[in-house]
């Protein structure tokens, strides 16, 4: 980041700052619950974009990150519900989703199908056999997962309530922005996974098996949906219900790319989203204005559209050379 | 005599229909040059290949400092030493010159890549060998000859002493190979070995210490510079005597064909690639355009053809003047074009060669009629085509990928040359194809010329612009540097210009 970026980045947060004060200052109760819901909303756009990342960074478009929380979020459900232990229910979510990253990986970099339509099956397939199988009656008996207090930390005014009081896959979604930030950045792993997305020839020219990287990343990178998934039915919702993942892998997809494929970057644009959505949350809960409530609910969708288009306009954001194309050797 | 670093022992390597290698030997000793010579397709790339363990010899074996070898793969090759330069560079482009160079052999401290251990060598290394480099830049900004400096070093960081060098100058300014060959030279007082893979004869005789010659797959010589010649070097390539220089007779200018008035124009990504370009040609002489590649040829051509829209300024066809035009608005006006990718904008490969043939004017009579081709005429006039351009192929029905470069490339040039044409844009028109075509070419573009036709030539290869060219205008980043008649201009002159010095700028 240059200089100058720097500087603005700084003064955007302070007046960040200040108006959050203002606005807890005129309303403490609403501004903590809107930012609560903010932070609830960003950690599943915050898997789901580092999932894309990982798989983008390699040179393969994931576009069935959306199926992967969806039957993640199936598994982790239907496991935790038979077993009535979250932690099996959540180790489910994310096994079903590295077998979800392996499959895209397996079709996309082992078959070499267009990797649009790899990420499409994902998606069909988990709308479809989670319809299915979806049995009305099961119930999660144990509840879903609650908050747990940073000792003295929670106690902090807003600060502690929106972000050191909060349920275990929350903590655990923070520390893997800080573990895939380090990995991508600064382990050998992630400056191989960076030159085979940008230019694979070179790297097989220098021995590393571009295919099987690929094939690996894609995979574990499946495990970070499945960790989405889990959190969206043991922590977010407590439930399983249709289609319950309601476009967010998608929107997983834009937050990647307006946080430039970085994992901070990220973050800080799935706050923004899920700023929206709590806002909209908090509107639709007060009456804020008379319209439809579906109209209210367009809200993060709306801003979506703007906010990419708006940073297609600013420019200066590159993709991976090599995105979206399979590599052939020699 | 010294220790022999690398051979090849027999190589015989098969493609479907193709013997590449046939029972190749050759040797190289440590702190020698080893040129292999060849013309595209004579079977250097296999060699090489086979070499650096990309390809399995189906006969023969590779020898690696005395020992046989069965190379399983490149870092087979790069573990035992060998250190290839790809003609085109295997770098990533928005990583850093150190990143590059440790890319696949990272220094490790607790887990992590550990940058500054790797500096630390780079550094090392870029002293030692006196290759000079920031290891900080990132590849994406250093120019084409640093880039290939970094490629360099990649080879050295991983202990290579033998660097087999691919075709490495043609991106270069003739002063910038000339450096690079001094680089090869200092590397082997070192006890480097290197094999130069090159077409162009004048840097073999003045950087190799033995020669190998390749022509359809077999070793054909084996000389020193000591004991050749470059009319020796191409008889050996060509297996015929050849006429390295075009005699032409001298030009005799007409009235202005084409005019440019301060022409811009925007690349691919909207930046300036053309910069208030203001030259003309006239009737009955050759412009060449030299310049290294990348400098807005690409970009000139296609603005004069109609490929790419003006950002601003003026061009004059004949007559007519054109802020914007069709091709076939501009190719109606006499122009035709030899592009620079025949593949992509010459020939249609799935389509015949009659088909080929009327490309550019299939939709006028007589070729059809009230909207329907008429196959007789056109087929009568891609005999026609086949036979006074010498085109090799066994039919006129048969699709045009069957062709071999020089073929195709034969059938484009008679395309465009059937026609009454007032200004031909020629492209690299003679880029990898034989020797004999390239003769062929070039004595028919002279001809054109002789005829009264107005010549845009533009090439990457120096020595052509230079053997036919009446004068000779010179590219440097988007910016026409100047304008030389052909007999006060030199390769060095050139070259400087090329580089973007002038006369002005050198001597201040």
């Amino acid at each position: 980041m240059k200089l100058h970026q720097k500087r603005l980045l700084y003064a955007g947060l302070i007046v960040l700052l200040v108006v959050i004060w203002i606005f807890y200052a005129a309303n403490g109760p609403q501004t903590t619950a809107v930012l609560a819901g903010t932070v609830r909303a960003a950690t599943l756009l915050a898997l789901g974009a580092m999932c894309g990342m990982i798989g983008e960074r390699s040179g393969v478009v994931n576009i069935g990150i959306e199926g992967q929380f969806l039957l993640s979020a199936f598994a982790a459900f239907t496991v935790a519900s038979m077993t009535s232990s979250l932690f099996l229910g959540t180790i489910a979510g994310i096994g079903m989703g590295l077998l979800m990253g392996w499959m895209l990986a397996a079709m996309a970099v082992g078959l070499k199908v267009d990797q649009i339509i790899a990420g499409t099956v994902l998606n069909i397939a988990a709308l479809g056999l989670t319809s299915f199988f979806y049995d009305r009656s099961r119930s999660l008996g144990v509840g879903k997962y609650t908050n747990i207090d940073l000792g003295p930390l929670a106690d902090i005014p807003l600060v502690g309530t929106v972000l050191f009081s909060r349920p275990p896959l929350t903590y655990l979604t923070m520390a893997l922005l800080i573990v895939v930030h380090v990995a991508l950045f600064r382990s050998v792993w992630g400056m191989r996974t960076r030159a085979i997305g940008e230019h694979p020839g070179a790297a097989d020219t220098v021995g590393i098996d571009v295919l099987r990287l690929r094939y690996f990343n894609v995979t574990i990178a499946g495990g970070l949906a499945g960790l989405g998934g889990a959190y969206l039915a043991l922590e977010a919702v407590g439930t399983f219900s249709r289609a319950m993942s309601g476009g967010r892998g998608f929107l997983a997809l834009a937050v990647m790319i307006f946080g430039r494929r970085t994992p901070f970057g990220a973050y800080a644009a799935a706050l923004f989203f899920g700023f929206t959505t709590a806002l909209q949350n908090q509107f639709q809960l007060n009456n804020t204005f008379d319209i439809p409530p579906q109209f209210v609910g367009m809200l993060p969708f709306i801003v979506t559209i703007l906010v990419v288009a708006l940073s297609g306009l600013i420019g200066s954001m590159r993709d991976p050379a090599a995105l979206g194309q399979t590599y052939e050797k020699g | 005599m010294s220790e022999i670093l690398l051979g090849a022992h027999d190589v015989s390597k098969r493609f479907p229909g193709v013997l590449a290698n046939n029972q190749v030997s050759l040797q190289l000793e440590r702190g020698r040059i080893l040129a292999l010579l060849g013309e595209n397709g004579a079977g250097k790339s296999t060699l090489v290949n086979i070499l650096f363990g990309m390809y399995r010899p189906d006969e023969g074996h590779v020898i690696i400092k005395g020992e046989r070898v069965d190379l399983r793969g490149p870092d087979d090759a790069i573990s035992r030493g060998i250190g290839m330069v790809h003609q085109h560079f295997q770098l990533v482009p928005p990583m850093r010159v150190v990143e590059n160079i440790v890319l696949g052999a990272e220094p490790v401290l607790r887990g992590l890549v550990d940058l500054g251990e790797a500096r630390r060598r780079v550094i090392e290394l870029s002293r030692r060998y006196g290759l000079e480099i920031d290891p900080d830049a990132v590849v994406e900004d250093l120019p084409v000859g640093m880039q290939q400096r970094v490629e360099i070093l990649k080879a050295l960081y991983r202990n290579a002493d033998v660097l087999i060098m691919d075709e490495p100058t043609g991106v270069l300014t003739p002063q910038e190979a000339d450096h690079l060959l001094g680089v090869l030279r200092e590397l082997t007082q070192t006890g480097l070995g290197v094999v130069f893979i090159t077409h162009k004869l004048r840097e073999v005789l003045a950087v190799a210490d033995d020669i190998v010659v390749l022509r359809n797959g077999e070793v054909v010589g084996q000389t020193t510079p000591g004991e050749t010649s470059e009319n020796g070097l191409a008889e050996m390539m060509v297996g015929r005597s050849v006429m390295l220089r075009v005699d032409k007779s001298v030009a005799e200018p007409g009235d202005v064909v084409l005019e440019l008035e301060k022409l811009s124009v925007e690349d691919d990504r909207g930046q300036i690639a053309l910069n208030e370009v203001s030259f003309e040609v006239r009737e009955g002489e050759i412009l060449g355009v030299a310049g290294v590649e990348g400098n807005g040829q690409r970009e000139l051509v296609e603005a004069i053809t109609g490929l790419r829209g003006l950002s601003s300024g003026l061009m004059k066809i004949g007559s007519d003047e054109f802020t914007s035009g069709s091709t076939r608005q501009i190719a109606e006006k006499g122009v035709a074009h030899i592009p620079e990718d025949r593949e992509k904008h010459g020939l249609i490969g799935v389509y015949s060669l009659e088909e080929n043939s009327v490309l550019n004017r299939y939709h006028r009579k007589p070729f059809s009629l009230r909207g329907f081709l008429r196959r007789d005429v056109i087929k009568r006039h891609a005999e026609g085509v086949v036979d006074e351009f010498d085109v090799r192929t066994p039919s006129t029905s048969v699709p045009a990928s069957s062709l071999s470069g020089g073929n195709k490339q034969k059938l484009i040039v008679g395309r465009e040359f059937s026609d009454d044409i007032d200004l031909l844009v020629a492209a690299q028109p003679t880029r990898g194809i034989d020797i004999g075509a390239i003769e062929f070419i070039h004595r028919r573009i002279l001809d054109q010329r002789d005829k009264g036709t107005a010549v845009l030539l533009v090439s990457a290869e120096l020595d052509e612009i230079l053997g036919l060219s009446d004068r000779i205008a010179v590219l440097y980043d988007g910016e026409l540097m100047d304008v030389l008649d052909a007999e006060d201009s030199n390769r060095e002159k050139i070259g400087l210009l090329m580089a973007g010095i002038t006369d002005s700028k050198s001597s201040a």
